[in-house]
């Protein structure tokens, strides 16, 4: 199967290019017209995605990974900001949203709600090139060999029903429908994180072989570190809402800069006795996103917290080793005791790989 | 398992493993209900004589006979006696299964359409659409179901027609609610998610993804008002807001053989009793249907 | 929690005008010119004049609807044309006849329904269930006013034991709580019940089975509880739903009465409602579908709000 060649800018164009991602959920009134607030879900990120590569997302519940990855696929409108698509402004007259939708495709965690209880898998996958005009015939067809391509004979499986397929079958399916309209992008929302470990193995790997053979540029969200280590080229960490730290995956997972970072690294369990977690990594209470704290919205739970990382936000800046990190203790000349200024720098804690 | 080089794979037949159908399932859970089954076979056999009876009845459902007015059952002639003109009693239940099904069912089949309408629309637009529809729905939700058709009815008056305008009135509002709740349950679903992200419009969306899992629900609400229905019909009648006479119908003859309880009881009594067989039958039935399709999922 | 009963009450408020808005328009619905049936056909023109002014047929529609609106609100409903007098005196004797037929019906259905539903949910499938729930189906089924019928031919032609019709002694405005009016009562009320009784034992049955499926049960058995114990938990959890459908077919009966009225000549509501369309008597027309609709509407604020007070997790949400 040829990969329809939409290719606008180079290489070394990004293939998304997100600037300033808004998004804020209000909460309900009372009858007063009192409003209780919005839920900042996602406030102010800004990422690049490079053509080919695998981008790990990681944070805990409730950092914005999913209503980022739903902005992305404009499954629900963001409040400020813009997507770059390979150069182009989605939404604009050289990329019309339908368009954008053929280039940019999701998979879902629910692998059983991800599919209509009604329809058989092959009419599943061959939904969406319908709608973009195909024929049904060459619909049908190119579903078969989509599921071929993931590893289920069509012989079997084409014309069965979701509920009679396991929970990794599903979501080779809805693996397969992503790439039913030949996209480009591929998102991974926590796609196989309900799986059983030993399926996910093979699923993952079903994913590494067809982004080879298609070419995809993936962006993998997952709360399991190891899984995103694994898929990842580079990874990219959130927090209330924002990205706390970006880099290259090897780099980010042995010499990770920020303290959220740390923490969560440190938090994988191991079965080492020389690396005990002896210390919670994490203390203070929960994040509110409501309410988020002022300045850097870590500093309530970090180590490493002093005055003006409650008085003023850090952003994305390089770090030591070639990463992304938005926190004062990388910021030559901050007002923080931990700031490199110039020489003689503190070094961000290493953690064993 | 994967394999990705299709060359690689054996040789094998063309033939495509398929497995029952939704409603091939519901079907057979459906047969295997005795109750059920036995309920649609009663239902069937009203229908036959809904469409046909007026054929198959022994005698003219109006020839009055004023000699024989209100002859018992088991009168020659007349197996089932005669009523206050002295018409047949067999030949006005037989011909008025006719009248009194069709006033049963017509306004729940023009409501279901009507009622799913409004409230797939509302369903799945949702935001101030779906609000302005659902809270003029319930507006009419907001009187008890007898009491609008007989306000609607004497508004109206009296008359087959004016009566199935009121009865499709009166079960509009709880079908479109039905509608509604299921329609929104289902747009928060992932696959019309990804439907949407797929790029469908939203009419498609609706014609392949939600119509499907949506009026299957619907439809079972629907036949379980069919027997409230057929009620309220007759009722009407029984009050001399639907069908007039000479037309047989059950509920009218109910209320023209009031007076003659005292004489003849048990004639008096017959129509309602087919009333009550009617709605026993189509009440099982409802309930063998949604057991059928509900164990699914 | 106050502010869930003030959005809720302020909630009704545009449907009880909406209400109001189909009552009054219901009647204009009526073909034929409303003032032709008030009329004696060889009425002078000046008469005619006279009475388009009394009745304000001659102002617009919402004049008109205003103006009914407000004089609603303060008890004036107008005057029934057939008797001549106030229609809301008329209305509310026939209220409470109906409310008092309702009430014993609603109660005998309840405790009915609650003990067919307890049995076939307790014993789910065996020969008590299939026979409860049989019962249930029939008196979802039954014809209420055939029903009726049958029981005055039963009770009152054959046997003898109980009057066919009416109120009792001394008309539709006295009442007292004596045989002599109750078995006029009973009848009725027994039919009336029936319906009710079948849709709350079919919801008991199912709630029943439903809790007795939940885990906390095995829990609490685990635990060492009396079947007792258990039996009241599974009241506990019942209760704000059984009770809500109770409360709703009170409703249902309180507006939908027409029929057994008619049945057994009780002067309630219904009868009222019966004899204003055939006199085509608008004004006690309007004035009754008003005041039942909107007996309903509070009423489903009632148990709205009594099923929030008795369930915790309804309030919380």
């Amino acid at each position: 199967m040829t990969m329809a060649n939409d290719e606008v800018g180079g290489s070394s164009q990004p293939m998304l290019s997100v600037r300033g991602l808004v998004k804020h959920f209000p909460l309900k009134k009372d009858l007063l017209g009192r409003g209780a607030g919005v839920v900042r879900a996602v406030d102010g990120v800004s990422f690049d995605v490079f053509k080919g590569e695998t981008l790990g997302v990681v944070g805990e519940s409730g950092c914005g990974k999913s209503t980022t990855a739903r902005l992305l696929m404009q499954l629900i409108n963001h409040d400020q900001g813009e997507l770059v698509f390979d150069g182009q402004t989605v939404g604009s007259k050289s990329l019309p949203l339908k368009d954008y939708r053929r280039q940019a495709q999701m998979v879902f965690q629910d692998s059983y709600a991800s599919l209509n209880p009604r329809l058989t898998m092959e009419d599943s996958i061959a939904f969406a090139p319908m709608v973009h005009g195909l024929p049904e015939r060459e619909a049908i067809e190119r579903a078969r060999d989509l599921l071929e391509r993931v590893g289920l004979a069509p012989q079997r499986f084409a014309e069965r029903y979701p509920h009679e397929l396991s929970g990794g079958q599903r979501q080779r399916v809805n693996i397969a429908r992503a790439l039913a309209l030949q996209s480009r992008l591929i998102i991974l929302d926590e796609a196989v994180s309900a799986l059983d470990k030993s399926v996910e193995a093979q699923v993952l790997n079903l994913l590494l072989d067809l982004k080879e053979a298609f070419g995809l540029t993936y962006i993998f969200i997952s709360h399991d570190l190891n899984v995103v280590r694994y898929m990842s080229d580079r990874v990219m960490v959130m927090y209330l809402g924002q990205v706390v730290e970006v880099g290259d995956s090897e780099i980010l997972f042995k010499h990770a800069a920020h303290p959220y970072t740390q923490a969560l690294l440190s938090s994988i369990p191991t079965l080492d006795p020389d690396r005990r977690t002896e210390t919670p990594p994490l203390a203070g209470d929960p994040p509110n996103p409501i309410n988020p704290p002022s300045g850097c919205r870590f500093h309530t739970r970090c180590a490493h917290a002093q005055a003006i990382c409650s008085e003023k936000m850090p952003v994305l800046a390089p770090a030591q080793h070639g990463q992304q990190v938005a926190c004062w203790m990388h910021v030559a000349g901050a007002a923080h005791t931990g700031a490199p200024s110039g020489q003689g720098a503190v070094k961000p804690l290493e953690v064993a790989a | 398992m994967t394999s990705l080089n299709a060359a690689a794979s054996p040789v094998l037949p063309l033939v495509y493993e398929r497995s029952a159908g939704y409603w091939e399932t519901v079907g057979r859970r459906f047969l295997r209900d005795k109750v059920a089954v036995g309920a649609a076979l009663v239902v069937l056999l009203l229908m036959v004589l809904a469409v046909f009876g007026p054929w198959l009845a022994p005698m003219d459902p109006y020839q009055s006979a004023m000699l024989k007015r209100l002859k018992p059952i088991g009168f020659e002639g007349h197996p089932l006696g005669t009523d206050e003109l002295g018409r047949d009693m067999l030949t006005r239940l037989m011909v008025g299964a006719k009248l009194s099904l069709f006033m049963g069912i017509t306004p729940v089949v023009c409501a279901f359409f009507i009622g799913s309408l409004i409230g797939i629309t509302a369903g799945y637009t949702g935001g101030w659409v779906n609000s302005v529809m659902m809270r003029t729905i319930d507006v009419f939700y907001a009187f008890p179901s007898v009491l609008l058709a007989i306000a609607l009815s004497g508004a109206l008056g009296a008359g087959i027609t004016n009566s199935l305008i009121s009865l499709t009135i009166v079960f509009i509002p709880p079908l479109a609610r039905v509608a509604e709740s299921v329609t929104t349950q289902i747009r928060e679903r992932d696959f019309v998610e990804a439907a949407r992200a797929s790029g469908a419009s939203a009419f498609t969306i609706v014609r392949v993804h939600v119509l499907g899992n949506v009026l299957g629900p619907i439809f079972v609400y629907a036949t379980s008002l069919i027997a409230v229905s057929m009620i309220l019909a007759s009722g009407l009648s029984f009050l001399g807001l639907g069908v007039k006479p000479p037309e047989p119908e059950w509920g009218l003859m109910l209320n023209t053989l009031r007076t003659a309880i005292y004489t003849q009881p048990w004639i008096a009594a017959l129509p309602g009793a087919m009333i009550f067989m009617t709605s026993i039958a189509f009440n099982l039935l409802a309930d063998g249907l949604r057991s059928a399709m509900e164990i699914k999922q | 929690m106050l502010g869930f009963l003030l959005r809720r009450l302020i909630y009704s408020l545009p449907i009880m005008l909406g209400v109001a808005l189909v009552c009054f328009g219901l009647v204009h619905l009526a073909p034929g010119d409303p003032l032709m049936s008030i009329l004696p056909p060889d009425a002078s023109a000046d008469l005619q004049a006279q009475l388009i002014e009394l009745y304000g047929f001659n102002r617009s529609y919402p004049e008109q609807f205003v103006t009914w609106v407000w004089r609603a609100l303060q008890g004036d409903l107008g005057t029934s044309i057939a008797s001549n007098r106030p229609v809301a005196s008329e209305v509310m004797t026939a209220v409470g006849n109906t409310l008092r037929l309702a009430l014993l019906a609603t109660l005998i259905g309840f405790v009915l329904g609650c003990l067919f539903g307890f049995v076939a949910g307790y014993f789910q499938n065996s020969w008590l269930d299939k026979f409860a729930s049989l019962l249930s189906v029939l008196g979802v089924s039954v014809p209420h006013y055939w029903l009726g019928m049958v029981l005055v031919i039963v009770f009152s032609s054959i046997l003898m034991w109980l009057p066919p019709g009416g109120a009792g002694p001394g008309g539709s405005s006295q009442w007292i709580w004596d045989w002599e009016h109750f078995k006029h009562m009973l009848l009725p009320a027994i039919t009336m019940s029936v319906i009710p009784m079948g849709i709350i034992s079919r919801t008991v049955r199912a709630l029943v089975a439903d809790i007795l499926a939940q885990e906390f049960i095995v829990g609490l058995r685990a635990k060492g509880l009396t079947n007792f114990g258990i039996f009241w938990h599974v009241v506990k959890n019942a209760a704000p739903t059984a009770l809500a459908v109770m409360g709703l077919q009170l409703g249902y009966l309180l507006g939908g009465s027409i029929l057994i009225e008619t049945v057994f000549s009780w002067p309630g509501t219904g009868f009222l409602l019966n004899s204003a369309i055939f006199q085509r008597d608008l004004p006690l027309l309007q004035g009754t579908i008003l005041v039942l609709a909107m007996f309903f509407v509070v009423l489903n604020l009632i148990v709205d709000v009594i099923q929030t007070l008795l369930d915790p997790r309804i309030a919380r949400a």
